[in-house]
């Protein structure tokens, strides 16, 4: 009798090592960073075997989902267990940013690499606190010194684009898109100084 | 100072409260000026105009006096080696300038806002940032007590507690005579013995009742001692026998 031997898909294979590789690393990976650690020459067939994990891997169908955030390719829980993850753990990084941080946050987000009195000026209060608060939660970090006077410059890590599920860095709005409001504070200052006494 | 401009509540990031403590604050030297958002009292202020019937020429007048001087003393502040050319600016140049700065502050004032709502549509996405800290756990109110339970408590370690045993303190001394009466048989018997012979197999205890035993032998008489030098053994014989 003939054995039955069973063709496995090449695939299928490269696939379940790079599930390997994504359950032991702490940060996303990225497709060159997979290709290199599975020795893979194609970066197309890790796109095809992530493309793969990501059908098995999605809400609804498991607790673990592979998502592509921050430059790469990451598990994260199920969004229908963030009640039972929240009693797990705690979330420093997200919990109590204050109005300043974000602001602070977006100039640097956007303007990046910025430096405190580049911040301070456009903010028109000292963004110290703000800033040290932000490098102490792994926001933001130093990214070199200014040419002149060398100051400290400011630029998001790759968490920053982790935390608010960005999958790059140009995944941020356009500004213009945000500033539709510009002129309202022109027209009340306006209104109120046209007002008859 | 006008009263509208004295009592307008002011909720900063830095400080909230009245107008003019802010103001004493600043002058007192115990609030940063640089903290201060300026932009946020004059929106203030404006809108508590917008409320009201009628302007207020006084109060207005006043409001630009302070609120000039506060930014000044807070750009002096913020840029001391500064050189600032401010002679050579043209009075149009200067408010599009200004413009040109809140418009940006603007936008990144609406940035912060998209980054907000998007933190709040992504508070349901966990994932792993090398080791996470535990969560707290919840803290478990204790169940309803009997307070007598606590009176019986209390008074057990009111009690006052046994006296202490001190029998393991207790030696017990076989008496003299036993040895006596022992060492006289043996005397009578072979007439000579190895008091080290005799003594091997006691406690220390007995030991040295057995050796007071034979030096009260000695004193009366009965026994005579032989040892060649210290921790040497001892032999006994009969005193009359010699």
């Amino acid at each position: 009798m003939e054995r039955l031997r069973l063709v496995e898909n090449p695939v299928d294979r490269l696939a379940r090592t790079i599930e390997a590789l994504l359950v032991i690393a702490s940060k996303p990976l990225s497709v060159a960073e997979l290709a290199a650690a599975t020795e893979e020459e194609e970066e197309e067939r890790v796109e095809t075997a992530l493309g793969l994990i990501a059908s098995r891997f999605r809400e609804g169908r498991s607790g673990i989902v592979l998502e592509h955030v921050a430059g790469g390719y990451a598990y994260r829980a199920a969004r229908e267990a963030a009640d039972a993850c929240g009693r797990l753990v705690e979330r420093p990084v997200q919990r109590g940013l204050t109005q300043a941080a974000l602001e602070t946050l977006s100039i640097v987000a956007y303007l990046g690499p910025v430096s405190r009195p580049e911040i301070a000026r456009i903010r028109g209060v000292a963004a110290d606190s703000a800033v040290a608060g932000l490098v102490e939660r792994g926001l933001i970090a130093e990214a070199g010194r200014e040419a002149e006077g060398g100051a400290v410059r400011y630029e998001t890590t790759p968490l920053f684009e982790r935390v608010f599920g960005l999958e790059n860095a140009d995944a941020l709005p356009e500004l213009d898109e945000l500033a539709g409001d510009v002129e309202e504070l022109r027209t009340r200052l306006e209104n109120v100084a046209r007002r008859p006494a | 100072m006008a009263t509208a401009v004295r009592e307008l509540p002011l909720d900063l990031d830095a400080f909230e409260g009245p107008f003019d403590l802010l103001l004493t604050l600043v002058l007192r030297e115990e609030l940063e000026l640089r903290d201060v958002d300026i932009a946020e009292i004059v929106l203030a202020f404006v809108e508590r105009l917008a409320e009201r019937e009628e302007l207020d020429l006084e109060a207005c007048g006043e409001f630009l006096v302070l609120s000039a001087a506060l930014l000044e003393l807070k750009a002096r502040g913020l840029f001391p080696d500064e050189e600032l050319d401010l002679e050579g600016l043209d009075p149009e140049e200067a408010a599009e300038e200004l413009a040109e700065r809140l418009a940006a502050y603007r936008r990144f004032r609406a940035a912060a806002g998209w980054l907000e709502e998007r933190l709040d549509a992504e508070s349901d996405r966990y994932f792993r940032l090398g080791a996470a800290p535990l969560a707290p756990t919840p803290s478990r109110p204790i169940a309803r007590q009997d307070p007598a339970q606590l009176v019986v408590a209390l008074r057990s370690l009111a009690a006052v507690p046994a006296e202490p045993s001190l029998r393991h303190l207790v030696l017990s001394y076989p008496p003299l005579s036993r040895f006596l009466d022992r060492f006289r048989t043996l005397l009578r018997a072979r007439g000579r013995f190895a008091f080290d012979n005799e003594v091997d197999r006691l406690s220390r205890v007995e030991q040295i009742v057995a050796f007071l035993a034979l030096l009260e032998l000695r004193k009366r008489g009965e026994a005579q001692i032989a040892q060649a030098g210290p921790f040497e053994p001892i032999t006994v014989w009969n005193a009359s026998a010699s």
